[in-house]
C-alpha cells in the first residue's frame, strides 16, 4: 500500500523524525484559507496523490494570504495528476528553505537485501538525477541482520556528500527514517527533499512511503490509513470479499486460478483481441483451492462491471478441483438468475472431466465451453465483439 | 538424474499437523515421495497417521533430522511464524527447505535470505510462496500435482505455480526430469540462474523451460547468464504484458514500477540471448517441442 505525503510524515513524525511545522489536510479551498489563517502565512498547499512529479504539474503552490490560499487550493483540488484527481491538499506553513538533499530506503530485489540512496542534490526528481549524474547518487547496501545505527546513517550522509556541518544532524533523521522502513514494515521510504532550513534544522519536507501488504498482521493501525473512497468501486467490493481483483479497461471479464495463470490469460486475450481492439476487462485471480462460493463471487463481481460484455473463466485445476469450479459456476447462475452475457469456459487438470460434464448437463444459457486457452480466448474475444455490434 | 530432489530425498513437513500440511502430506504420499516426519513446536513425542501412513511429529528440525536422517524440509508454516521455522531449518543444517507459505512479510524474508548468508548458505531455500519441486516418478516436495506428467527430459523453472502446471500438462507426452517453481515473491531463495545452473549440469535434462513474469530484473540477469553458460536449448514464457504500472498482480512481487520489471523488457532480453520466447503457454510448448533434440520427439 502507497501512502499519502501527509501519511508519510505522520509516521516520520511518530519514529523521531522532524517533519517542519505543523501539516493540515483538507478537501476544499475554503478550508484551505481557514487553516492558512490559522497556521500564518504564508503557506505551501500541496496536493494529495500518490503519484511522482506533483510539483510539475502544478500541485505545489505557495500562497502568501488568505485569499491566495482559497485560490491555490481550489485549482489544485481541479487537477488530475497521472491520471489521480486530486482530492485533497495539504496545508502547511512555508519553510524558508537553505539547501535540499535526497535520502531513501527501499528493497533491493536483486540483491535480496536493502539498499539506502541519498544524495547531497535533491530536489530534483531522483530518476532524472540517478541518469544524468550517477555520482551524485549514493548507493549503500544494507544488511538486514545488522540495519542503520547512527554510524551507519553518517556513512551514508557522507558517501552522499552532505556538507560537513550538517552530517550529524542529517544522520540523526537518516537513522529515523530506517527505523521508520523497519518497524513499519516499509518496502519503500523515501524524503525528497529532505532539507536543510534557514534556520539550521534539517526536516523531512515530503515523504513517500509503500507498506508491506503481507505484513498487515503486525500492525492493526495501518487498515486505517487505506483510502477507501478512492478505491475503485468494484475493486473495493472484490476485497470485501478477499478476491484478488484489478479493475482494467477492456470488455472481456476474467476468471482464473493463480496469479501467474491469470496474467497469462490477459496477455492471450489482449493477443487475440490485438485485430479488434478487445482488451482483458480485469484481472481476477480465485487462488488455489477455490470453492464453488468463491467461484460464485468472482462471476458476480465481473458481471455487475458494466465494461464487461463477455467473461472468460480459465481454470487449470492444481489444487483447485474443477468439479468445485463448475459447481460454482452453477451456482453463480442460479443466484444472479439472468446472466445476460456469454461466458467461455476451459477447464483442465484435476477433476476436469467431472467439471466439464457438471457444465454440460446444466446447460446453462450463453455458456460454452472450449478445450484450449488459446482457442477459448478467441471465443471469448469474438463473442465480446459480436455483442458490442447488436 | 534429477535436480535438487531425487528417490533417496528424504523429506519432513514444518507444519504437518495444520489442516494444509496434513492434506498436502497425504499427497505427497500418494505421490511416493518418502516423507519421514513432521515438526510441530510443541507436539512431538505424538505420532500421527496421515493417508495410511504413520509419522512421528518432533519439536524441532534438529531432532527431526537426527532421528529421521531427513535432508529436505517442507515448510506449510502461517505467516507470522514461517521467519523462525526457516531460520530453524538453516541452523539446523538441513540440506533443502521448500517453502510453500504465502504471505510473509518481506522484511521476514530478506532476515531469512541474510542469515542464510551469514551462515554459509547450506541450505538450498526454494520460495517462499511457491509450489514446491517435483521430480516426477521420483520425488514431491510441495504441492505441485504429481499425476500431471511423467518422468522425462524436460528441466522447468517458474515463478508462477498454475503456469507451471499448464506447461507440464501441454508437455506431458514428454515428461519432466525436475520441475521447480520458485515462487512469486519479491525475495526469493532459489533464482532462475541457480535452476537454470542445475539444469545444464544435469544429464537428464536435455531442453529447459523458463517462465517468469512482470517485475524485478530476475529474467533479464538469467537471460545474461543463458548466453554465457547455458548450452542446452532454453524455451521461455512471460506473464504479465497487459499488466498496468503500479498495479500487483496477484504476486506480491508481480508489478511493474516505471518502466522496470515489465514483460515486454524481459521478452527482449531473452530473445538476445537465444531463447526462444513463446507469446501464450501452448506456443511455448510448441517451441519446446520444434526445439529439443531428437530424442525429444
Amino acid at each position: 500500500m502507497d501512502l499519502y505525503e501527509y501519511q508519510a510524515k505522520d509516521l516520520f513524525a511518530l519514529h523521531g523524525v522532524p517533519v517542519g511545522p505543523a501539516q493540515r489536510v483538507v478537501d476544499d479551498a475554503a478550508s484551505a484559507a481557514v487553516v492558512a489563517a490559522e497556521l500564518g502565512v504564508p503557506v505551501v498547499i500541496k496536493a494529495q496523490v500518490k503519484a511522482g512529479g506533483r510539483g510539475k504539474a502544478g500541485g505545489v503552490k505557495l500562497a502568501g494570504s488568505e485569499q491566495e490560499a482559497r485560490e491555490r487550493a481550489a485549482a489544485i483540488l481541479g487537477l488530475e495528476i497521472k491520471g489521480h484527481p486530486v482530492r485533497r491538499v495539504l496545508v502547511t506553513p512555508a519553510t524558508r528553505i537553505a539547501e535540499e538533499y535526497y535520502v531513501s530506503f527501499l528493497l533491493d530485489r536483486a540483491d535480496r537485501a536493502f539498499l539506502a540512496m541519498a544524495s547531497a542534490q535533491g530536489g530534483v526528481e531522483i530518476e532524472q538525477l540517478a541518469a544524468e549524474r550517477p555520482e551524485a547518487l549514493a548507493r549503500v547496501p544494507v544488511d538486514p541482520l545488522t540495519g542503520v545505527d547512527l554510524a551507519a546513517a553518517k556513512e551514508i550522509v557522507r558517501a552522499a556528500g552532505f556538507p560537513a556541518e550538517v552530517v550529524d544532524a542529517a544522520a540523526e533523521v537518516v537513522a529515523g527514517l530506517w527505523e521508520t522502513f523497519v518497524a513499519e514494515d516499509a518496502t519503500l521510504v523515501e524524503v525528497n527533499p529532505l532539507v536543510r532550513a534557514a534556520d539550521g534544522a534539517i526536516l523531512a519536507l515530503d515523504g513517500k512511503v509503500t507498506l508491506d501488504d503481507n505484513a498487515a498482521f503486525r500492525h492493526p493501525g495501518h487498515a486505517e490509513l487505506a483510502d477507501t473512497a478512492a478505491e475503485d468501486p468494484l475493486e473495493a467490493a472484490a476485497k470485501a470479499r478477499d478476491l484478488n481483483y484489478v479493475k482494467l479497461d477492456g470488455q472481456v471479464g476474467i476468471i482464473g486460478n493463480g496469479a501467474g495463470l491469470v496474467m497469462s490469460t490477459l496477455d492471450v486475450v489482449a493477443y487475440a483481441g490485438e485485430p479488434t481492439g478487445t482488451r482483458p476487462a480485469n484481472f481476477l485471480d480465485i487462488g488455489g483451492g477455490a470453492s464453488a462460493e468463491v467461484m460464485a463471487n468472482g462471476l458476480e463481481i465481473i458481471l455487475s462491471d458494466p465494461d464487461v460484455r463477455s467473461v472468460f473463466v480459465n481454470v487449470f485445476g492444481g489444487i483447485t478441483a474443477c468439479d468445485a469450479v463448475a459447481d460454482g459456476i452453477v451456482r453463480a447462475f442460479e443466484l444472479l438468475g439472468e446472466v445476460g452475457k456469454p461466458i467461455v469456459v476451459r477447464l483442465d487438470g484435476n477433476n476436469a472431466e467431472e467439471g466439464r460434464r457438471i457444465l454440460t448437463a446444466a446447460a446453462l444459457p450463453g455458456l460454452s465451453q472450449v478445450d484450449t486457452m488459446d482457442a477459448a480466448a478467441r471465443r471469448a474475444v469474438e463473442l465480446a465483439v459480436a455483442v458490442a455490434v447488436t | 538424474m534429477a535436480i535438487f530432489l531425487d528417490e533417496d530425498s528424504r523429506i519432513i513437513v514444518q507444519g504437518m499437523t495444520g489442516a494444509q500440511g496434513r492434506r498436502h502430506t497425504a499427497r505427497m504420499l500418494a505421490a511416493g515421495s518418502t516423507v519421514v516426519g513432521g515438526v510441530t513446536p510443541g507436539k512431538g513425542g505424538r505420532d500421527t497417521e496421515i493417508g495410511g501412513t504413520r509419522l512421528p511429529v518432533f519439536d524441532t528440525v534438529g531432532t527431526a533430522m537426527e532421528e529421521t536422517g531427513a535432508d529436505t524440509t517442507v515448510v506449510f508454516v502461517p505467516p507470522r511464524f514461517a521467519k523462525s521455522a526457516v531460520v530453524e531449518a538453516v541452523d539446523a543444517g538441513i540440506g533443502l527447505a521448500v517453502v510453500i507459505t504465502e504471505g510473509i512479510p518481506v522484511h521476514d524474508a530478506a532476515a531469512v535470505w541474510a542469515h542464510a548468508c551469514a551462515t554459509g548458505n547450506t541450505t538450498r531455500i526454494i520460495g517462499p510462496n511457491c509450489p514446491g519441486v517435483i521430480s516426477p516418478g521420483k520425488s514431491n516436495a510441495g504441492i505441485i500435482p504429481a499425476d500431471i506428467t511423467g518422468q522425462g527430459r524436460i528441466g522447468l523453472v517458474s515463478k508462477s505455480g498454475t503456469l507451471t502446471y499448464q506447461l507440464m500438462y501441454e508437455l506431458r507426452d514428454i515428461g519432466f526430469s525436475t520441475a521447480v517453481g520458485i515462487g512469486g515473491d519479491p525475495v526469493i531463495g532459489t533464482t532462475h540462474i541457480d535452476a537454470l545452473a542445475a539444469f545444464e549440469a544435469d544429464p537428464q535434462t536435455e531442453l529447459i523451460v523458463m517462465i517468469g513474469e512482470i517485475g524485478g530484473d530476475a529474467e533479464e540477469r538469467a537471460a545474461a547468464y543463458i548466453k554465457d553458460n547455458v548450452t542446452k536449448p532454453v524455451v521461455g514464457y512471460v506473464a504479465g504484458f497487459t499488466a498496468p504500472e503500479g498495479k500487483t498482480m496477484g504476486h506480491a512481487g508481480a508489478i511493474v514500477s516505471g518502466s522496470s520489471g515489465t514483460a515486454r523488457a524481459k521478452q527482449e532480453a531473452l530473445a538476445a540471448a537465444g531463447v526462444k520466447v513463446g507469446r501464450t503457454p501452448t506456443e511455448t510448448a510448441e517451441l519446446a517441442r520444434l526445439s529439443g533434440r531428437p530424442s525429444l520427439v
